[in-house]
């Protein structure tokens, strides 16, 4: 299982935020915070795990994260979930999240984390993994964004009839 | 309708939406805070409205500042509201902010189970699609309740995008309410074989995590996986079921179960795999921890006992609950001693660790630990200076042990304690101290048969604490003592344990009368310490066999006279030489009278007074060979009987002892030596002979060879070639073997005070200087700088010659080196064989006739096949090896013979055809002529 999806920026500030287990909002803050302080001060070439948050779980739980540019993505995991899958899981999001922004960078996430939400529910839900296929992802999304759209569409359409 | 429109504008010239609001706290760094508590009344104000419209956005800047860290559950209701909209889009953002800020103690969450149910059976497949996301992270145990039958109904939606959630969805449900996993496990069973590969994923990821809670359950679905593992492309779902199969812990079990099977074969390999079996000791399945014990204690080597041990007692102290963890004791113990304690090197260390078991809460093996401990102090020698230490102290702290009712298996330690405390008194640092321990009032609690133990051994003490008393100067002190003993006995004479009575009226009796001798200044402590003279020794189980028969019981002798009928059956006369003397086969069948039985009888009974396996009959002497000159009567075997049982199969555990650092110091310095220990020599000497016969000239006299055949001592450094030099017939005294021993040193250090040690059987003892008692060794009388040679002479008597006999032995020497000198042992063992008692004797072929003529030889025979020699050659083996002659030779057939230092004659005929060559023998002993026998067939067999 999956207990949390954070991604913060270099400077530790919340991007996003996913807990599949519930905390107030102050626990929350101090596990970004926590979270923020135990990645960014590994080098770039030690590995991509990290055992032992005190915050999430104990023991059984890990941190798996990759920094991409002026981003971190970090997963918090427990023992049933595979390192090296949770990392592919974690290209896999941020390669549709390319497609999805058009080459995506730190201020498509900052102005349109609903949207970021949006496609992380078509991978994750309830803290499983849904769906690994890039392709059926994008699809589904693109779908639920059609969908919004027409109905817009209709709003405006409607208020201007009126 | 224009006020509308313009009313709508107004509302959306007023509306901030998220990027603006974004972008506000953005452009207000100084005062973040403050921006977005203005902001935050905004919303409030917005949430009041009834356009959708407004509340949406509003809900989804909520979201946003939620993640900022801002508590927005005040605005719950209105998230409720935004869920129920009948737009997607709104759906969507409601169901994003419910999903980040409701939990199980919202109470709003109640009012939502209708809206759910609605979304999920809506005909847009994403409304189904955001509910499911939406309650897989807000379901409570109510909502699972009132939901499961829905989310059932849509695990087999004609959409896989709504199957795939719904099947995820079901494990959050199963937590909340797990009553609906058996309904519903096996529709998700079906799902694993789903067309569509992402519902496939959901299902295996389901069974996965249900799995990792109660492996057992989910093995049925093993060959399911296993078909999935072989088709599926999928990496997740690869991922995750070869995760689910290590938990399965049939696999685990399996796994043991068969590293077991290869343990036995090649123990190398499942070795290196030590930490993953040590981690199985972990393991929740007490099956498998016991399976991991079972191979730990297959697979210890000398090596690793210590480490293996050590993890063991870690888990001794984490074990839960009792039985497991005397299972844990048992087999520490098992591991330990098994084979006569074949692993263990460090005699300190064991009993440490027995030490430390004794402080285990509630073992039921305080027996156990009480007989290891008695067992290695009695038969490790010098362990017992630091047994009888440590066992002091443990009498000194028995309080800790009994201090307790629960604890009370573990106070038979104390019996064991007691008892080497008493035995071996000698050790004691301070006897008074542990005398006075043992005398405690405190020790009437014990149970009865300790409490015994505990008289006797103060009784062992006090005559230890006397003599060391009246030794030193002050003569009250030992009086002191006496007045100890009878203050305190009385209290044992009240027990109620007849035993424990006994005992202590007894001493208390003794005690008081050595008062009154003490108070006529009579020196008492020798006499007082001769009670408890002598050692007492270790009993093999199979001793009872080597006590003799008393004097005047013939076990053999015919209580009544047997049928003649079964007699003759049994003694059918074997065809030896049969072409040969057809008529004397043929006359020994027909004359079965009554002498003839007499004489089989006194020839059986010679047979096993010559045999040391046998119980030793009457004292009358028995011929050997009425013709032979010279000869006269076979010894009567005296077994003395103040001689302490000698078991000579028991293994000397002392070799083991040695400290863990000194042994690793060896094994650096055994490195080197390596190959110079690998080529042992082996050099065959010449005997000589005191009774030289007429062939003494003769060029190739037989070496009288005995191996020594050294066990497996890694830290060897010496080689010892030996061989029976001397072999002299004196019938008066059974047979003297002097046995030639050649100490080679090879290794770089003075080697010196070696001592050379056998067990002595009772048909094969050293002959030791006078003076010396039965078990001290032969002191070598030389010293050996490195890369020197001497021989050394030792002299057996040797009773019965007609087994082949293998005697252990020590040898302890000390390597000196520059700056140490380490005491070394290294065994071996002595060979006798048969042949080494033949003495070459000529005979000629008119007296050789006469011989085989007179019917009182036994015959054998033995076929050796594929001889590749010429027969010249294969005699001469034979009279080289075996110490024969040859009487006479007719082209290829041979007789030859040899006498026995004992006088038995031995006669051969050797014939040979092709490579098959028949030995037919002749002997008037049949077992030395067996054995003979044996050993010719292996010279050949060896060339």
């Amino acid at each position: 299982m999956i207990r949390a999806i954070l991604i913060f920026n270099n400077h530790g500030k919340p991007r996003l935020s996913k807990f599949y287990e519930h905390y107030t909002e102050d626990t929350e803050q101090q596990i970004i915070r926590e979270t923020f302080h135990l990645v960014s001060k590994r080098d770039e070439n030690v590995c991509n795990f990290l055992e032992g948050g005190m915050l999430i779980g104990g023991s059984d739980y890990k941190l798996i994260y990759r920094h991409y540019a002026t981003l971190y993505f970090v997963f918090c995991v427990d023992s049933s979930e595979s390192e090296l899958g949770i990392l592919d899981l974690i290209q896999v999001f941020v390669e549709t999240l390319d497609k999805c922004f058009e080459n995506v960078c730190e201020l498509d996430l900052i102005f349109h984390v609903d949207k970021v939400h949006n496609i992380l529910a078509e991978m994750v839900m309830g803290g499983m993994v849904l769906e690994t296929n890039m392709n059926e992802i994008i699809m589904q999304v693109d779908a639920q964004n059609k969908m919004e759209k027409s109905e817009t569409f209709i709003f405006q359409s409607t208020r201007q009839d009126r | 309708m224009a006020l509308k429109i313009v009313k709508g504008s107004i509302d959306r010239m007023f509306d901030k939406n998220l990027q603006d609001l974004v972008r506000g706290i953005r452009n207000h760094k100084e005062d973040e805070a403050k921006y977005i508590s203005t902001c935050i009344d905004e919303i409030k104000q917005e949430l009041k409205q009834d356009n959708i419209a407004v509340k949406a956005n509003a809900v989804c800047k909520l979201t946003y500042l939620q993640m900022l860290g801002y508590d927005v559950s005040w605005a719950a209701f209105n998230i409720v509201e935004v869920m129920s909209s009948s737009k997607f889009t709104y759906k969507r953002i409601g169901y994003l902010a419910a999903s980040q800020c409701f939990h199980e103690s919202t109470d709003v969450i109640m009012l939502t189970t209708n809206q759910i149910r609605k979304d999920l059976s809506s005909p847009n497949q994403y409304d189904t699609g955001v509910a499911l996301t939406g309650l897989s992270c807000f379901v409570t145990p109510d909502l699972a309740r009132d939901l499961a039958n829905d989310i059932m109904t849509l695990m087999s939606h004609t959409k896989p995008y709504i199957r795939k959630k719904a099947v995820l969805i079901m494990y959050k449900v199963f937590l909340k309410y797990p009553e609906s996993l058996r309904p519903a496990f096996p529709r998700l069973k079906e799902k694993l074989e789903d067309p569509d590969p992402g519902v496939q994923s959901a299902a295996v990821n389901v069974i996965c995590e249900l799995a990792r809670r109660n492996p057992k359950n989910y093995l049925s679905l093993a060959p399911l996986f296993f078909k999935l593992m072989t088709s599926s492309t999928n990496n997740w779902v690869l991922i995750k079921i070869i995760k689910l199969v290590s938990c399965f812990c049939v696999v685990k079990y399996l796994g043991l179960l068969a590293m077991s099977k290869i343990l036995k074969t090649h123990p190398k390999s499942v070795q290196s795999h030590k930490d993953l079996i040590l981690q199985c000791l972990d393991d929740k399945d007490e099956s498998i921890r016991l399976r991991a014990l079972d191979l730990l204690y297959g697979m210890v080597s000398k090596k690793n006992l210590m480490e293996i041990v050590k993890k063991l007692m870690l888990h001794v102290d984490k074990a839960e609950g009792t039985t497991y963890r005397d299972e844990l004791l048992t087999k520490i113990i098992d591991i330990c001693s098994q084979s006569n304690y074949q692993y263990i090197t460090n005699f300190e260390w064991y009993i440490s660790i027995l030490v430390e078991l004794t402080r285990l809460e509630g073992t039921r093996h305080g027996h156990l630990i009480a007989s290891q401990m008695l067992d290695v102090a009695i038969r490790v020698k010098a362990i017992r200076i630091f047994a009888v230490a440590q066992m002091a102290t443990l009498l000194d702290n028995a309080h800790l042990l009994t201090g307790n009712m629960q604890r009370n298996g573990i106070c038979e330690v104390l019996y064991a304690a007691a008892w080497i405390c008493g035995e071996f008194s000698e050790h004691l640092e301070n006897p008074m101290q542990t005398l006075e321990a043992m005398l405690r009032p405190k020790v009437a609690t014990l149970p009865g048969h300790i409490q015994a133990v505990y008289v006797q051994n103060a009784a062992k003490l006090f005559s230890t604490v006397l003599k060391s008393q009246e030794g030193s100067t002050e003569g009250t002190a030992a009086q002191e003592t006496s007045q100890l003993m009878i203050d305190r006995l009385p209290l044992f004479v009240q027990s109620a344990n007849l035993e424990v009575q006994e005992r202590a009226s007894c001493i208390l009796q003794l005690v008081k009368y050595i008062q009154k001798l003490q108070q006529k200044e009579v020196e008492v402590a020798e006499e007082v310490s001769a009670l408890f003279a002598g050692e007492l020794n270790p009993v093999a189980p199979k001793a009872q066999k080597k006590v003799p028969v008393p004097e005047g019981l013939d076990l053999d002798a015919w209580i009544n006279e047997p049928p003649s009928e079964s007699e003759s059956e049994d003694e059918q006369p074997k065809a030896i030489f049969a072409k040969e003397e057809p008529k004397h086969s043929r006359s020994r069948h027909t004359e079965v009278d009554e002498k003839e039985l007499a004489r089989r009888r006194e020839a059986r009974k010679q047979e096993q007074a010559n045999n040391p396996f046998y119980i030793k009959a009457s004292p009358s002497s028995q011929k050997v060979y009425q013709e032979s000159p010279g000869v006269e009567h076979i010894p009567v075997v005296q077994i003395d009987l103040t001689v302490p049982l000698k078991v000579p199969g028991l293994p000397m555990s002392d070799q083991y002892l040695k400290l863990e650092e000194e042994r690793r110091q060896k094994e650096r310095a055994d490195k080197k030596k390596k190959e110079k220990k690998k080529r042992k020599e082996k050099r065959s000497g010449r005997g000589r002979r005191h009774d030289s016969g007429p062939e003494s000239e003769e060029d190739i006299t037989p070496a009288h060879m005995v191996d020594i055949v050294t066990e497996e001592m890694p830290e060897m450094c010496l080689t010892l070639n030996h061989k029976v030099c001397d072999i002299q017939g004196n019938l008066q005294d059974g047979s003297q073997v002097v046995v030639s021993v050649i100490f080679e040193n090879k290794c770089d250090s003075l080697l010196k005070s070696m001592e050379f040690n056998v067990l002595d059987s009772l048909n094969s003892k050293l002959q030791r200087p006078e003076g010396s008692g039965p078990h001290d060794g032969f002191t070598v009388p030389f010293q050996l700088p490195p890369g020197v040679s001497n021989e050394a002479r030792l002299v057996f008597t040797v009773q019965s010659i007609v087994m082949p006999q293998k005697m252990k032995g020590t040898l302890t020497f000390i390597v000196k080196n520059e700056d140490s000198s380490i005491h070394e042992k290294l065994d071996f063992k002595l060979h006798f064989t048969c042949t080494s008692y033949l003495i070459t004797t000529p005979c000629y072929s008119d007296a050789f006739a006469k011989l085989l003529e007179s019917g009182d030889l036994k015959c054998s025979s033995v076929r050796l096949e594929e001889v590749n020699m010429p027969f010249h050659h294969l005699l001469a083996r034979i009279c080289f090896h075996h110490h024969f002659s040859v009487v006479e030779r007719i082209d290829s057939c041979a007789s030859m013979y040899s006498r026995s230092i004992q006088g038995h004659h031995v006669c051969l005929l050797v014939k040979t055809s092709g490579q098959t060559v028949s030995i037919d023998a002749k002997c008037d002993e049949p077992t030395l002529l067996g054995n003979v026998l044996d050993e010719i067939k292996q010279t050949f067999s060896q060339c």
